[in-house]
């Protein structure tokens, strides 16, 4: 290239820089780069609500998830940082870590024990290191809302917040008896998140697992058992994709299905509804956070800042604050403001019941799959589809199925996550 | 001399080059990706993609459940848009009022007329609000659901009934228009019957019109997507809601791009058969 060429290009990459910088970021102020809450909308809410009574001044920047390693990488090996505090994904913090770009926290581990982060939620942000990576910041997660005329069929004995799935189905068999109608729900739609379920509930429950023991007795046990559940199943469940429809229309009473995706019917009836923890099996109560951690940049310009800053960000009302705004909930012991949305009073309750349960067993999102997650996510679809709507033995298809399973760990070399033990490379099949 | 020989040649270029660009172009690429899988040694030239379509426990269902809807839906919307077509001639007065109302469909996109379709015939629908009305059935009956699958063919087919019978009518009524009355008045007094009239004469008049509404149907049909996913969703795969599962929920390009390639086959083949089929010899054009 020619020198006024790149002295061309140089000036539009300059020019491009100053565009895309965010609004007020001045030099001095404390970078903060997060995978979440992206939008403008949310972006603002977090500068101007979230981060007002900030310790000091923040420049809150957002980052797509794939950009982040690669941002993050590019500091580190020009040994020219800028970012101090990052938050984002359990699942995206872990390649952070695993490439040495985080400090570890364990001080501030210990100085924040007080604010009632559960044992296992502190303990995802070691990544089994023995080391703190990053300390838990907000959590969303999966759950049940049950309509209150279902409740009076909850089988003798039940407690709506320690249900097992044998009496969730003893449930929903009660009120299909009296009522005639299959009131449990499943968003298996097309957009449904089902395979969540899954992923995240059903098999950690009666596997303890989810990819090592996949094909295993367990497993042809559990899917004969989800089998039978799926008997007192609403048939249209294969076309819900958001579950706050169905039950806010009276279609079903009992389902399952992301918070942000019946925050709705909470908010809109909270007097109708209640929300309660995902059941348990034999192997406990499997449930999926989603979680955002707060971690600090090896090398960062301002790491007592960002150590500050997470303090605050993990004080009871900031997290308060912080569900309000965006739909993220506390990870901390926090006590409720009575003048809380009713709704998100009733979203909040049942996420803190279902991170401290006792029997609780949290199972990661799938991680290192990068594009495949879709085809990852299909074989457990498939294997509903073929074993519970078509009826197929699940010998068979988990065998089948198992294989299609291993082909893509093995293409993306994904390690195993938790609940399943750590692995040296590739996840196996067992 | 020169320039206006070249003239016309100059006029078309843009638009040539216009589908060029935005048909071509693409069309390569698809083909390309479905027959391009990942080896060790990066991308390489292979049928792994309609291996793993084969094999997908959909493909055998989207292909049934495609070529039932075209086997139904087309001979069906020809008959009805025929008769429709019959009947307007002989409206006199507010034929335009009937024709405009009966193409108002054509102007609703495929998934606003699926989403219609899904109001009208889901569980709390207004079908079902009549039929309990009536006393027909107690409580919303499913119509859509995987355990009702001939219900929900029914409702697919009278959905797109719905929807696509009007571009059919449409080239039909264009055709018969064409067609002299002097034909039908001979025809008359040799002492044809009306139905003779039809088939001797009107059906053998309007093959062209009748092929050119054919070949645009069923490749319609062979794309129909929307309705089909508002309708029927997971519980009814056809090829092009496959083609939309591979490549946004599962990603996968490369076998997303063979469904493609199938749905292409399908209607060039398609579109074949009724060339020959319905071929007008020369001496009658």
């Amino acid at each position: 290239m020619t020198r006024p060429g790149l002295r061309g290009l140089s000036a539009a990459l300059l020019g491009a820089t100053l565009l895309l910088a965010p609004p007020r970021a001045h030099a001095e102020d404390m970078v903060f780069v997060s995978t979440q809450m992206r939008p403008i909308e949310e972006a603002q809410k977090v500068r101007d609500t979230i981060l007002k009574d900030a310790p000091a001044p923040v420049a809150y920047v957002t980052e797509d998830p794939p950009a982040l390693p690669v941002r993050v990488k590019a500091e580190m090996q020009g040994g020219k940082h800028t970012i101090s505090l990052i938050g984002a994904l359990h699942g995206e913090l872990q390649p952070l870590a695993t490439m040495g770009a985080l400090m570890t926290l364990d001080d501030l581990a210990a100085r924040l024990k007080e604010r009632g982060i559960p044992d296992e939620v502190m303990k995802l942000g070691q990544f089994g290191t023995g080391h703190q990576m990053y300390i838990p910041w907000m959590q969303a997660t999966y759950l049940m809302v049950a309509n209150r005329q279902a409740l009076p069929y909850l089988p003798a004995g039940a407690d709506i917040n320690a249900l097992t799935y044998d009496q969730l189905q003893a449930w929903a068999a009660a009120i299909q008896e009296k009522t005639g109608k299959r009131m449990l729900g499943f968003p298996a739609g097309p957009k449904g998140l089902m395979h969540r379920f899954f992923e995240g509930f059903l098999y950690p429950s009666y596997t303890g697992g989810v990819v090592v023991p996949f094909r295993s007795d367990d497993a042809e046990k559990m899917w004969t058992a989800f089998a039978g559940l799926w008997k007192t199943v609403n048939p249209n469940s294969t076309s819900y994709n958001f579950m706050q429809e169905p039950l806010l229309a009276g279609d079903v009473w009992i389902g399952f299905d992301h918070v942000a995706r019946v925050l709705d019917a909470l908010r809109q009836k909270p007097d109708d509804f209640v929300a309660f923890p995902a059941p348990a099996g034999p192997k406990g109560r499997g449930y999926m956070p989603v979680l955002a951690g707060l971690a600090v940049a090896k090398g960062a310009p301002d790491a007592n800042g960002a150590m500050a800053l997470i303090d605050y960000l993990a004080k009871p009302e900031t997290q308060i604050t912080t569900a309000r705004a965006v739909g993220f909930f506390p990870v901390v012991k926090a006590t409720l403001p009575p003048d809380l949305d009713p709704g998100l009073k009733l979203a909040v309750a049942a996420i803190a019941a279902t991170g401290g349960a006792k029997d609780a067993l949290p199972s990661l999102l799938p991680i290192g799959l990068g594009q495949k997650g879709g085809e990852f996510d299909k074989v457990f679809m498939d294997t509903f589809q073929l074993v519970v709507l078509r009826g197929q033995k699940p010998r068979a298809v988990l065998d089948r199925q198992g294989q299609e399973m291993q082909r893509i760990l093995t293409e993306t070399g994904a390690p195993c996550w938790a609940p399943d033990p750590p692995s040296q490379g590739a996840c196996q099949v067992k | 001399m020169r320039n206006t020989r070249l003239a016309p040649y100059l006029l078309i270029a843009p638009s040539l080059l216009f589908l060029a660009v935005l048909f071509l172009v693409p069309l390569v690429q698809t083909v390309a990706l479905a027959f391009q899988a990942d080896g060790p040694g990066g991308a390489a030239w292979s049928t792994a993609n309609f291996a793993r379509m084969a094999g997908d426990l959909n493909f055998a269902d989207a292909i049934i459940n495609t070529f039932e809807i075209v086997v139904i839906v087309v001979p069906l919307q020809l008959c009805l848009a025929l008769g429709m077509a019959m009947m307007l001639r002989h409206v006199q007065r507010g034929r335009d009022i009937v024709l405009w109302i009966w193409s108002i469909p054509l102007g609703i996109s495929d998934l606003a007329a699926g989403l219609v379709w899904l109001a009208i015939l889901t569980d709390q629908g207004y079908l079902n609000t009549v039929l309990n009305w009536l006393g027909v059935v107690k409580g919303p009956q499913s119509w859509l659901s995987y355990e009702t699958p001939i219900a929900l063919l029914a409702a697919i087919v009278v959905a797109e009934a719905w929807r696509a019978t009007a571009i059919v009518l449409v080239i039909l009524v264009a055709g018969v228009q064409l067609v002299p009355k002097e034909y039908g008045e001979a025809a008359d007094v040799f002492g044809a019957t009306p139905w003779q009239r039809f088939t001797k004469i009107m059906l053998p008049l309007l093959k062209p019109s009748i092929q050119t509404a054919l070949i645009l149907r069923t490749v319609l049909a062979f794309e129909m997507f929307a309705i089909v996913l508002s309708l029927g969703g997971r519980n009814f795969p056809v090829l092009v809601s496959e083609a939309f599962t591979w490549q946004y929920a599962n990603q996968n390009f490369g076998v997303a791009a063979a469904y493609a390639v199938v749905v292409m086959v399908i209607s060039l083949a398609a579109t074949l058969v009724y060339l020959l089929a319905l071929r007008t010899p020369p001496e009658q054009r």
